[in-house]
């Protein structure tokens, strides 16, 4: 371990590039230095990655982030508790579902309230719902970082369904602010249980119509196997989590780690790779989507009567004091660290957002490969600018 | 009428070699027009064709079905604004579209779409053929250099790499099916000929496809794949591949210089795929003309392009009637009608053709009506061709480069190799 640590050490210093560019032309030298990005098709957004290439092998990157920037939490500073709400789900845009879970649930430890067990129950339906949709998008751009432009439209087509179910809980598809402090806004609509059922039913096929375009292709398993290898050690020097981590062989998934919402009450397994390659990853996402499927049918079916919105007063001001509260989203680990100073604002918030942790491993994944490679690694991490930047 | 163009009527050779030049400049102009024509057509094909494949529409608003699409692509392209990058090597970055244009439609001088429909008949035809063909690489290299930019030098870099090495296994391939045209029973001489290859399969009975199975399968098999590597295009489309080099060797180039890419890109493609149908799947050949040699046959297959423009009109029909009755289709809906009525007339025409031509004497009915079956068949076998570049694209993702390179020189390379060899042993021993 303590070996490792020092070689992790050296990756992760982005000193080694000197982005100097050389006087003389570039086609007399050996080094070629591009940008990629911020407008690129395949970096997913704004990110804009320097590549140092010695002709198409990489020697090195170093990422340039802030094209999204928003000031996230310095605006938290500025609002009540409540009206930050909907500004967390503009973070991971395409996981907004689970970034309001885990700011309601930051804030109700803070307050040291409790969501009902319907409230809990509906939180992990839409929850679980979101991290397919959250894949879906991921296999969908990642497939055509690779080259198969099919799978993005069979992911979009599916995914659409989800987002239907988005709009008729709560008017909204993309940014949902589905989730209230102390438990949900809205009573499900009716028919809510037999919407998300259908969708069961109608998405498990389609999950293995996916699988059957990439799993067993040659060409899939040629650009993926051995690709982007991150080893389980490096990962947690580097922070790394979500199914990047799980894929290199740590079974470290919050839902079981340290429950939250209502997930001790449900079955279900975390999948694991073992050579923390591109491929392990892909598996370890389609993995994960059946098991989301397999909570949403446990949740669906055992969903509580009652009330779903706790004891939370009108003015919320929780006490003086930090806190932090993380859930496992779609990325990996996405936590609130949540400083009070007893008024109705937020003195603080940190996000951990789980794509710009996970972006760190860039360098030390794509070092070695060619430039095919950076783009199919961007993908397999699974970024949002959106939560990167924030 | 002057005799030189009259005289050329009664020939069964092609204009180049009967020595007409006014006919050969006329179907180095039908040549030109029929194959901008298929681009064209293709595009809209590739379009509505990877959108199902992908479950989406695809073109729908311009014209029905989007029919007119690549009229309003043409002209949007063509009233650009004309970009030269202040950087870039003026010279060499306008001449490069123009070298890749004019290599992959040189190529169309020897391809045979009949017998006698064809510009010339080199006895060096295939050698002419590779070697036009292999030039249209310059285009890419040039256009990479010249726009003085990483992305497109990379992608000119690959594209090079890439055609160069699959070449090789290109070339062994057609030496294989070359191989094969001496095999005749009649003792006659091996062919580089174009027409003289499709002429051995006749004469051998046998498509190259099936002869020595599956020494023909493999060898059409490795000049199927290396074609497609040949025209960069998916699974091997490195060179453009949008999502790391955003538009490859092409980045710089807009309006109608990128058409020219373009244009020359499918122009390759239709002109590799008539290569692969001439040198493996009998060319102009209708299925089975030894077997089923009767003038009755003849009939029923002359009446083939007839059905298929029938059914074409018949499918645009059906379009017609399916068109929602709003009033706001309306326009739609006559075009759709036009347009079904148009291949309905096409098919008739065809229909008066084949009947008028059913004689077996050589009156010009009779010899039209013969052209006309030629390249037919030498169409619809491209077709499938063209049909499996777009399954390949909606299907596959993309090699990455050092896959390519391993695949081209330590897979393909000794497989056609084998091929040659076992081809060769194979004809002495079978001789």
């Amino acid at each position: 371990m303590s070996d490792h640590n020092n070689d992790s050490e050296n990756v992760v210093s982005l000193s080694h590039l000197d982005l100097e560019t050389p006087e003389k032309p570039y086609l007399d030298s050996n080094e070629l230095i591009i940008n990629m990005g911020p407008q690129h098709p395949a970096t997913h957004g704004v990110l804009r990655v320097i590549l140092k290439l010695d002709g198409e092998k990489v020697l090195g990157t170093e990422c340039v982030i802030g094209y999204l920037h928003r000031g996230v939490e310095k605006i938290a500073e500025n609002r009540t508790y409540t009206m930050f709400n909907p500004y967390v789900d503009r973070m991971d845009y395409v996981a907004a579902v689970s970034n309001g879970l885990g700011y309601c649930e930051a804030v109700e430890k803070l307050l040291n309230v409790e969501a009902p067990a319907r409230a809990k129950y509906i939180r992990v339906i839409l929850t679980e719902l979101n991290r397919i949709a959250s894949h879906q998008l991921w296999l969908g751009t990642h497939a055509l970082d690779i080259g198969a432009m099919t799978p993005l439209f069979y992911t979009f087509r599916d995914r659409e369904e989800i987002l239907k179910i988005f709009e008729k809980y709560c008017g909204a598809r993309l940014t949902t602010h589905a989730f209230r402090i102390g438990g949900c806004q809205y009573e499900t609509y009716a028919g809510f249980e037999k919407d998300v059922k259908n969708f069961l039913t109608f998405v498990k096929p389609k999950i293995d119509e996916y699988e059957a375009l990439l799993t067993t292709n040659r060409i899939w398993l040629e650009r993926t196997k051995n690709v982007g290898v991150i080893s389980g050690a490096d990962c947690i020097a580097l922070g790394v989590t979500g199914p990047v981590l799980r894929a290199s062989g740590v079974k470290w998934d919050l839902r079981k780690a340290q429950p939250y919402a209502a997930y001790s009450e449900f079955d279900f397994e975390i999948p694991t790779g073992e050579n923390g390659d591109t491929y392990d990853r892909y598996m370890v996402r389609m993995i994960e989507m059946r098991q989301s499927l397999r909570i949403i049918e446990q949740a669906v079916n055992g969903i509580p009567e009652g009330p779903i919105m706790g004891k939370v007063p009108k003015v919320i001001k929780p006490p003086v004091g930090e806190i932090y509260h993380s859930i496992e989203a779609p990325k990996g680990e996405l936590g609130y660290f949540i400083v009070s100073d007893g008024s109705t604002q937020p003195y603080r918030i940190r996000v951990r957002p789980p794509s710009f942790v996970n972006l760190q491993a860039l360098d030390i994944m794509v070092r070695g490969m060619l430039v095919a490679d950076v783009v199919a690694v961007i993908g397999t991490l699974d970024i949002v600018l959106g939560e990167v930047d924030r | 009428m002057p005799n030189f163009i009259m005289s050329y009527l009664g020939s069964t050779v092609t204009p180049g070699e009967a020595g007409n030049q006014f006919w050969a400049l006329m179907y180095v102009l039908i040549i030109f027009a029929g194959v901008s024509v298929a681009v064209i057509c293709m595009n809209w094909i590739e379009r509505k064709a990877l959108a199902h494949f992908q479950v989406r529409l695809g073109p729908m608003r311009v014209g029905p079905h989007g029919l007119l699409q690549p009229i309003a692509d043409a002209i949007k392209l063509m009233i650009k604004e004309d970009i030269i990058p202040a950087e870039a090597d003026q010279f060499v970055f306008w001449i490069a579209p123009m070298i890749g244009l004019l290599a992959a439609f040189t190529v169309y001088t020897v391809i045979p779409f009949g017998p006698s429909q064809a510009v010339s008949d080199m006895n060096i035809g295939i050698l002419f053929m590779l070697g036009v063909s292999s030039l249209g690489v310059l285009g890419i290299v040039v256009a990479g250099w010249a726009s003085n930019s990483h992305y497109p030098l990379i992608g000119a870099l690959r594209s090079s790499a890439q055609m160069v090495s699959y070449e090789v296994a290109m070339g062994l391939a057609i030496v294989s099916a070359i191989l094969m045209t001496s095999m005749n029973a009649d003792g006659a001489d091996g062919t580089l000929s174009m027409i003289g290859i499709v002429r051995a399969q006749q004469a051998q009975h046998v498509w190259f496809l099936f002869k020595f199975f599956p020494l023909g399968l493999i060898a059409f098999a490795i000049f199927a794949i290396a074609m497609v590597a040949e025209t960069n295009r998916a699974p091997f489309d490195l060179a453009e591949a949008e999502s790391e080099l955003t538009a490859g060797f092409h980045t710089e180039y807009s309006g109608l210089r990128w058409s020219l890419f373009m244009l020359a890109e499918y122009a390759a493609m239709i002109a590799v795929s008539s290569i692969a149908v001439t040198l493996w799947l009998g060319g102009w050949m209708r299925p089975f003309p030894n077997f089923l040699h009767a003038p009755a046959w003849d009939f029923i297959f002359s009446l083939f392009p007839c059905l298929t423009f029938a059914g074409l009109a018949a499918i645009a029909f059906i379009g017609t009637a399916r068109m929602p009755s709003h009033s706001f289709f309306k326009v739609q809906r006559i075009g759709l009608a036009v347009f079904s009525a148009l291949l309905g007339f096409i098919a008739l025409l065809l229909l008066v053709i084949a009947i008028a031509g059913r004689s077996a004497d050589m009156s010009l009915a009779a010899r039209f009506n013969e052209g006309i079956g030629y390249v037919y068949w030498f169409v619809l076998k491209v077709a499938v061709f063209m049909y499996l570049f777009i399954w390949y694209r909606a299907t596959w993702p993309r090699y990455r480069f050092d896959q390519l390179m391993k695949i081209g020189w330590k897979v393909m390379l000794p497989i056609s190799l084998g091929v040659l060899m076992l081809t060769a042993i194979v004809g002495v021993l079978v001789k």
